[in-house]
């Protein structure tokens, strides 16, 4: 019974719906479309060509900065090929390019850098702790430090070196040497340091630092048990980035002196240096072939160096950074 | 964050809350802190005297007039000249060159990362396009020299002559690639601000994506994209390597980019080469063109902290 009166029903309600679109059609003779599709395909052809047209524009855009990016890899390494092997790493520079090596220049980074960062992480984490944890943000003090921070953030490098130059070298007299040069790149790196560390304490949440206080913990030792701690991988990952800035960087050591013949390694904070970057410099700017050569092949090891503090510091942070 | 301790009422209980004891060594690690955060200041503080002591010297010897209107530029000569024009107009047509490549690219890219790309294309895209940014300017002033340029001579096809073998053209590309992430990454920071809302009320006005991507969120944006853009020119005038190698060493008063130019970085960079003597005017003319530089991006850098600022706080 209830079928019958089902189908029944089903047939008087589909009879009149195709008479209506029977009706719509024969009087114009061409097909309209349903009203629903009408309002939601807007696009015509024009303005699918021109969708896709804007969309291409943009990955040519992508694809311009990553094709360069690749086309300047594998051009280096073609290049550099012949001369990418151990006597690079264990030679002294030479006016001769068939017995020249880089040895000196990667100690001098390795130095360089590395009192940079002893200089700078200390500094730049208690700087921050002391912006995100103790500066009242309504002070114009506070405030004139962070703009400064900032600002500082983007003063071109060239302008660190004169800083250097003028300061260390010339006016305190510490001469053109491994102290002076990584002063200097420790103040270009600083505010690098100090804006990651400010967001790494910027990210544990207050109820970490709330519950510590409450249970009766100093604020020195909420922050350095509890705040600390969690904002280790954060701080961590900023500093490694600023370092890896600080060992590409050429342009302020070359007002420093880092371009003289050294031929040594550098045997302490008062002897004269090189940097990878500078011998690259240096080779580049000789006339000869080989020269050449050997300056892609110590980019290909400058950018290797880089390449394995960048993943380290991708690394730190997507395994020890705590999602709150 | 700041973590205040409310005074309480001593009449609320016996003993007063509050520290046992007076925490001194607390103080010196707050005081400690403090200096290290000063630091910054006391560095702005060092890079001003550094830069205008000597410069002040250096105008006492050479008049203003000369300096900023006078279009030959050889303080290390015999025949000493000290119009800095050259030296601007070879900063000016390498930045020009850089701001062609990562304006449109740089922007185009940051749309696609923002509107078009899903969650995961971006988390790609996104770190591999930062790379560029973390590669040595040495690096692409290598990239200049022993690529670009060559590649330019070849391929040229624009009336005029080739570009020479130190040019202003390859160097300034180079540099518009080296600045090309600054820009997507800061626009489409300013992008991914513009509340959904905006683009879901257009869409309901029957707009189509390239409609909403360029007429609702690219004005939303704009400050944003704008301080992107100064930050990308504060860049490009500062930068020292890419210019250093590629574009050469001749004070060149001419803004055909396929000369061979000098820039204000560059000349500082070249004449620090030599020893000169700490009072020699050729030590000072170096401090002089460093703080036309230092004013410069100075001024481009706080236009740009104040523009991303507001378009912050319009949408927060």
């Amino acid at each position: 019974m209830s079928e019958h009166r089902s189908a029944a029903e089903e047939r008087s309600s589909r009879q009149p719906m195709r008479a209506e679109t029977e009706g719509r059609e024969s009087p114009t003779g061409a097909r309209e479309a349903p009203v629903a599709a009408r309002v939601v395909a807007t696009t015509g052809r024009r303005d699918q060509i021109k969708a896709a047209a804007f969309k291409s524009l943009l990955l040519l855009s992508l694809a311009v900065g990553l094709v360069t990016l690749g086309v300047l890899v594998v051009d280096t390494v073609v290049t550099g090929w012949p001369r990418l092997n151990l006597d690079l790493l264990t030679r002294f520079p030479s006016g001769r390019p068939a017995i020249a090596g880089a040895q000196s220049a990667i100690m001098g980074t390795i130095w360089v850098v590395g009192l940079c960062g002893l200089f700078t992480i200390p500094v730049g984490v208690g700087a921050a702790i002391y912006l995100e944890e103790y500066a009242n943000p309504q002070r114009w003090y506070n405030r004139l430090i962070e703009v400064n921070i900032q600002n500082l953030a983007a003063v071109p490098a060239i302008i660190y070196g004169i800083l250097g130059l003028g300061l260390l070298v010339r006016g305190i007299g510490l001469g053109q040497v491994v102290l002076a040069a990584s002063l200097t790149l420790s103040l270009l790196v600083l505010p690098i340091v100090i804006i990651a560390s400010r967001q790494a304490i910027r990210s544990v949440p207050n109820s970490i630092r709330l519950g510590s206080l409450a249970l009766g913990a100093t604020q020195w030792q909420t922050i350095r048990r509890q705040v600390l701690p969690a904002a280790v991988p954060g701080i961590a990952t900023g500093s490694i980035l600023a370092m890896s800035r600080a060992i590409g960087e050429a342009a302020p050591l070359l007002l420093l002196g880092g371009l003289t013949f050294v031929t040594f390694n550098p045997k302490g904070l008062d002897s004269p240096f090189t940097v990878l970057p500078i011998q690259i410099f240096n080779w580049i700017s000789r006339p000869q072939d080989e020269f050449r050569v050997l300056a892609a092949a110590a980019i290909v090891v400058l950018l290797v160096i880089l390449l394995v503090m960048n993943s380290a510091a991708i690394l730190i942070r997507s395994r020890f950074q705590r999602k709150w | 964050m700041t973590l205040t301790v409310e005074p309480v009422q001593p009449s609320l209980g016996q003993r007063r809350l509050g520290n046992a004891k007076p925490r001194y060594g607390e103080r010196v690690i707050v005081a400690v802190l403090a200096l290290c955060a000063l630091l910054s200041v006391v560095t702005t503080a060092g890079i001003l005297v550094a830069l205008f002591i000597p410069s002040f010297e250096f105008f006492q010897d050479i008049s203003f007039r000369e300096f900023f209107t006078g279009t030959e530029w050889s303080p290390l000569f015999q025949r000493a000249r000290f119009g800095v024009l050259p030296l601007v107009t070879a900063t000016l047509t390498t930045t020009a060159c850089a701001l062609a490549v990562c304006v449109p690219f740089g922007v185009g890219a940051a749309i696609y990362l923002s509107e078009y790309a899903g969650r995961r294309t971006r988390g790609f895209l996104k770190p591999a396009l930062e790379v560029l940014a973390g590669i040595p300017t040495v690096v692409y002033g290598f990239f200049a020299f022993t690529f670009v340029t060559p590649l330019l001579q070849d391929i040229w096809f624009l009336p005029g002559d080739p570009p020479q073998v130190f040019n202003g053209l390859s160097a300034g590309l180079v540099m518009g690639i080296m600045i090309l992430p600054t820009i997507a990454t800061l626009s489409e920071d300013a992008m991914s601000a513009v509340p959904q809302s905006l683009r879901a009320g257009a869409f309901a006005m029957g707009s189509t994506k390239l409609q909403v991507s360029t007429r609702v969120v690219v004005p939303g944006a704009l400050s944003g994209i704008v301080a992107a853009f100064v930050l990308g020119i504060s860049r490009a005038v500062g930068e020292t390597m890419i210019v250093l190698v590629a574009a050469g060493k001749t004070a060149n008063f001419s803004i055909n980019p396929t000369e061979a130019m000098q820039t204000m970085t560059a000349f500082i960079a070249d004449a620090s080469f030599g020893d000169r003597p700490t009072g020699s005017i050729g030590y000072k003319t170096l401090f002089a063109v460093g703080a036309l530089l230092f004013v410069a991006t100075f001024v481009m850098n706080l236009l740009s902290i104040r523009l991303v600022r507001r378009f912050r706080e319009v949408y927060e």
